[in-house]
């Protein structure tokens, strides 16, 4: 009899084509299962997908990487929605407070106070998450509606004390600030603020991909799926939700910080309830507690009026006034846009590539 | 003293309408456990084709009224059917994006049609205001205060008495042995919320009435969720104490705290109101709170 420890399933592993799906499931140990790259070829895949990333710039003008940076600063605060929402079930419809705890602070450490960037970035994201974690402690009594109630009411509270706090904030005239530099090179070009933004996208990447494969996030889970089982369970409710908001929150404002210094003013209206929505309809349309759909969430939602955009220019020959209804056009789209990917593809733009990646994994001999 | 008793006297009236809006809030909380964050527009559609319907086509108020709740009835039906109904069994958070998802595309139909400046709807209630002791009342005031509660002593009715409303709260109550005891859900579910748009649209027109209408109107759809939360999201007598609570309490800010830290502070004062409740007592003053089973 062959012990079950001896026998490798290696599976289509050997084939060297790049390109071939792995074409079944041959784990046989648990760490193979918990891996990150389940087979040698994904990896390379990815690492073949970041390098095109970091390449981007040198063929793309300024406006496409302008583009590209605000879907990576996305993708940061849409992860981090996503480790409470989509991964702990925490619902938050404060997300663009929180963003702008984290501009707001980052433009006070430097415009104000002359620190460097790089002190003021993590800076902004410790404060914004233990503003986030003093938000999230009702969450222990309170679920569902009414966290999400408690959650909005923290987004105006946060923004008029922003607004009102004229003299640490400016007020409603906002805050200018400057671009980060490293020594005396300033990141003042699309592309060297691109390439920061992408590298602490992709350290974002990893830590939440490594984040679910720990008890920590492993209690995350538990929590979202039933918090009641979970408490009997032994994991201690209070603990992780308050945590889940704190990380969370770290995220939204390192991705805040971000932002502020992109676009190089802090505003009370820029973080409006409008912001939050965005950000909830990209993991949404992304896809509810995945890492992908967050990134592929947050591309859709930032391109979304981009697109529109296009499509009014050229309907504009025909229809002139259309013009003027843009923005009304691209409110309706948008609200459309979440509608449509709820009722039919509930599972959103991850699960549609999941299905395409499935779909040709046995492609052609689907039967 | 006067000063006092006119802030009351707004707060009363502006808690009415929110009373009001609450309403179809609850009913379609009790109905679908859904949270409606599309009620603001509701409440800017209204307003809108009435006010287009009296300055435009010329109708009287009281035609234009019937013929705006009829639209929005329909409007109401027609969402159930179409965005809703698909989410029947989809989790908390899908149906609340749902709603949001809804709003916008409601407000952009609305800025598409209506463009965004504040139209003001011709008079329709005299202007010499009525005088209760020292307190000056202007007829609108007065007559948005007698059919809100006209409307509100009807729903009470028809919720205690109507074959319907019996058959709304049974599903409100318990869905399943509704449905076994052949009360069909779906047709409940309907009428919930063409019942939610037409009390929306009403508030609306009055709100038109009392201070124009514009695109900021929709705000109003946020500013209820103190109230739900207040009075309990699941109670209707909630929804009405909830509304006129906040109503007077967001009144007396305005009037008293607002000068003192420069303006801004009545529309956030409820929510400073909900963190509170929430932290003291989570179901609001007459909701059920649940008992959990794994």
């Amino acid at each position: 009899m062959v012990s079950l420890e001896k026998v490798e399933w290696k599976g289509c592993e050997d084939v060297k084509n790049p390109f071939v799906m792995e074409c079944g499931n041959y784990k046989t140990r648990y760490e193979k299962d918990m891996a990150i790259f389940s087979i040698k070829r994904v990896k390379i895949r990815m690492l073949g997908l970041a390098i095109l990333a970091f390449l981007f710039p040198l063929l793309a003008d300024n406006y496409v990487i302008g583009l590209a940076t605000l879907c990576a600063i996305a993708s940061i605060g849409a992860i981090g929605l996503n480790i409470l929402t989509g991964f702990t079930g925490q619902i938050s419809i404060g997300v663009g407070a929180f963003l702008g705890v984290g501009g707001y602070t980052s433009a006070i450490l430097t415009s104000t106070l002359g620190l460097s960037f790089w002190v003021a970035l993590p800076v902004a994201g410790l404060i914004t998450a233990s503003v986030g974690a003093l938000f999230g402690i009702p969450s222990l009594r309170l679920k569902g509606l009414y966290l999400a109630i408690a959650t909005l009411a923290a987004q105006f509270i946060i923004l008029f004390v922003i607004s009102r706090w004229t003299g640490l904030t400016g007020g409603t005239s906002g805050m200018v600030l400057q671009r980060p530099s490293i020594g005396s090179f300033s990141l003042m070009s699309a592309s060297s603020y691109y390439y920061l933004c992408l590298i602490i996208l992709l350290f974002t990447i990893v830590y939440a991909l490594n984040l679910f494969r720990s008890r920590t996030g492993r209690a995350f889970l538990a929590v979202r799926d039933r918090d009641v089982a979970a408490e009997i369970m032994g994991i201690n409710l209070f603990t992780y939700k308050v945590l889940s908001f704190a990380i969370s929150s770290f995220f939204v404002g390192i991705a805040g910080a971000l932002l502020a210094h992109y676009t190089m003013i802090v505003s009370p209206e820029l973080y409006s309830i409008t912001v939050s929505i965005q950000y909830l309809a990209m993991i949404l349309v992304g896809g509810l507690g995945s890492i992908l759909g967050s990134i592929l969430g947050a591309i859709f939602i930032t391109l979304l009026p981009v697109g529109l955009g296009f499509i009014m220019d050229y309907l504009a020959v025909y229809m002139p006034d259309m013009q003027n209804t843009l923005a009304a056009f691209q409110e309706l789209a948008f609200g459309a846009a979440i509608i449509l990917f709820l009722i039919f593809e509930p599972g959103g733009l991850a699960h549609m590539w999941s299905n395409i990646k499935n779909y040709f994994k046995v492609w052609p001999f689907s039967y | 003293m006067t000063f006092f008793m006119q802030m009351l006297v707004s707060g009363i009236v502006v808690g009415s309408i929110y009373a009001l809006v609450a309403l179809g809030f609850v009913l379609i909380y009790k109905a679908s456990d859904a949270l409606n964050l599309a009620n603001g527009e509701f409440v800017l559609i209204g307003s809108y084709i009435c006010l287009t319907l009296v300055t435009a086509l010329k109708l009287p108020f009281l035609v234009a009224l019937a013929v705006t709740l009829g639209v929005c009835g329909v409007l109401g039906l027609l969402v159930e059917r179409v965005v809703l109904r698909p989410l029947l069994n989809a989790p908390t958070i899908s149906v609340i994006m749902a709603t949001i998802g809804l709003g916008n595309l409601l407000a952009g139909l609305v800025h598409m049609v209506w463009g965004h400046q504040t139209r003001v709807y011709p008079n329709l209630f005299p202007n010499t205001p009525v005088t209760f002791g020292e307190v000056l009342i202007t007829p609108v005031y007065l007559w948005s205060f007698i059919i809100v509660m006209a409307l509100l002593l009807a729903f009470t009715i028809f919720f205690k008495f109507s074959k319907m409303g019996v058959a709304m709260r049974a599903v409100a109550d318990d869905l399943q042995a509704a449905a076994s005891m052949g009360i069909n859900v779906k047709r409940v579910f309907a009428i919930t919320w063409a019942i939610a748009c037409i009390v929306a649209a009403v508030g609306g027109v009055l709100l038109g009435n009392i201070n124009g209408v514009n695109a900021t109107m929709s705000v109003i759809g946020l500013t209820v969720l103190p109230v739900v939360i207040l009075g309990g999201l699941d109670s209707i007598p909630g929804a009405i104490v909830g509304g006129f609570i906040i109503g007077i309490l967001q009144s007396m800010a305005g009037g008293y705290i607002d000068p003192l830290v420069g303006g801004g502070l009545k529309e956030v004062f409820p929510f400073i109101i909900v963190i509170l409740i929430l932290m003291i007592k989570p179901y609001g003053l007459f909701g059920k709170g649940g008992m959990e089973r794994v």
